[in-house]
């Protein structure tokens, strides 16, 4: 199995690769076209800013390529953010797949960034329900607010998404890739399930 | 629930875990890849690894060092020590490290507060503060805390909350090592002031006084050493304490 890291400038693409690994999957970490419309699984993690991330994919024509992928696809924490409609993190027009707004938490009475473990709950669909209650590392701003697509969610001041699904795209806010057991169950669920 | 963390910090020379009572007094504790693979899988939340020597040549051994962490470890990790640019940064969040931590170079220039999270995003800068109690004020140290500053603990954590600082770790020097709790007072302070996570460090020695540090000093996280590396305390007991007593964890 062919899986691709998309490689973007900040992201955190090595903690990915290096989990993957840990799996017994090796992946290639590439911005090439080619390469990611033919792999069998494509991962598209994230750190980083959302408008200058946005940018980055526009020049390389990856923000249309993305979308229009038929296998598996993975967003990971920012790269799920890119996933929705519009983000508040400078006003940024990201790619669609999931049709819901990213907005930024209130600055009180909770610390911002959202940053530590938390649990999930409500947890379906791939993610798993054997998976509720099961803590995973978190490290955002901005949140997608709970929509049909989600798949799991998470609390801090309210519940929102803490992973989102739709047709082959499988996006999550947390990373698994830093969330010990629970994440590497998450990311083995990806790359095992037959969308 | 978002759950306190805690934090065992490893102090990194010539490669190897060193331990130091109040900044002095090094012993070995072991090897930090496998120390700190024994903690994650024991239930610690974040890693710190701080580099204690940092000089160029050991800098290039120290990214080595943080790439084979990376492979290793499941849970987010920091990294730390001797980081005075942009140039240092890099190498280290490409070899994946998860954050990096400042102290000096923060202070001695404040505008790296301002660039890393310009050019990192703010959730990559810790800033990580030694202070230690001189008359009624919280007076600031650098350079391994050798070196007294003008600046004081609180002006100095807003002003870096202000310039884009991620979380702020401040260590009691006052407390550091001596195993008899956590500088409660000024926690709790900087806990209300601060919008961002503040991680406690400096004086822990027994449970007892993580819950404090959680339940008095409202910290996010504490961070501890010496009584991790040579066994006084675990991190499942310790855990299974801090829950039994109505603290969220992991």
């Amino acid at each position: 199995m062919k899986t691709v890291i998309i490689k973007y400038q900040g992201g955190n693409v090595q903690s990915v690769a290096f989990a993957l690994e840990r799996l017994g999957a090796s992946a290639t970490v590439t911005d090439d076209a080619d390469t990611i419309r033919t792999a069998d699984r494509v991962i598209f993690p994230g750190v980083g800013e959302a408008g200058s991330t946005m940018k980055y994919l526009r020049e390389r024509k990856l923000d249309q390529l993305i979308p229009s992928l038929e296998q598996p696809v993975l967003g990971i924490c920012l790269g799920m953010q890119l996933m929705c409609r519009f983000s508040e993190e400078n006003n940024t027009r990201c790619m669609g797949i999931f049709d819901v707004d990213v907005v930024k938490f209130p600055a009180k009475p909770l610390k911002v960034p959202h940053m530590g473990w938390n649990s999930l709950h409500n947890t379906k669909d791939w993610i798993g329900d054997s998976l509720d209650g099961k803590f995973a590392y978190f490290v955002h701003s901005f949140f997608a607010p709970l929509n049909p697509c989600t798949v799991a969610e998470v609390t801090y001041g309210r519940p929102f998404s803490a992973a989102l699904r739709t047709n082959n795209f499988f996006a999550v806010q947390f990373h698994p890739e830093k969330s010990g057991d629970s994440g590497m169950r998450i990311l083995k669920a990806f790359l095992d399930q037959s969308a | 629930m978002l759950t306190k963390r805690i934090i065992p910090c490893l102090d990194i020379k010539d490669g190897r875990t060193v331990k130091g009572v109040n900044f002095a007094d090094l012993r070995d504790a072991g090897d930090p890849i496998e120390l700190g693979a024994r903690y994650a899988s024991q239930g610690a939340d974040e890693l710190v690894y701080l580099d204690i020597t940092a000089t160029q040549q050991d800098r290039r051994t120290f990214s080595a060092l943080v790439r084979e962490i990376a492979r290793h470890l499941d849970i987010p990790f920091t990294v730390g020590g001797g980081i005075s640019s942009i140039n240092d940064v890099a190498p280290l969040l490409e070899a994946g490290a998860d954050k990096v931590s400042i102290n000096s170079a923060a202070v001695r220039n404040p505008q790296l507060i301002d660039e890393l999270a310009r050019e990192f995003g703010s959730q990559m800068v810790v800033l990580a503060i030694d202070a230690r109690k001189s008359g009624n004020q919280w007076q600031v140290f650098t350079n391994g805390g050798t070196q007294p500053t003008e600046k004081k603990l609180f002006s100095w954590a807003k002003e870096g909350q202000e310039r884009g600082a991620g979380e702020i770790l401040f260590t009691s020097m006052d407390h550091d090592g001596m195993k008899q709790g956590f500088a409660i007072d000024p926690i709790q302070k900087l806990s209300r002031l601060l919008n961002i996570p503040v991680i406690a460090s400096g004086g822990a020695g027994r449970q007892e006084d993580f819950l404090s540090v959680f339940k008095l000093g409202e910290a996010d996280a504490a961070l501890a050493a010496g009584i991790f590396h040579f066994g006084q305390l675990s991190l499942p007991t310790l855990k299974q304490y801090l829950s039994k007593n109505g603290v969220i964890v992991r």
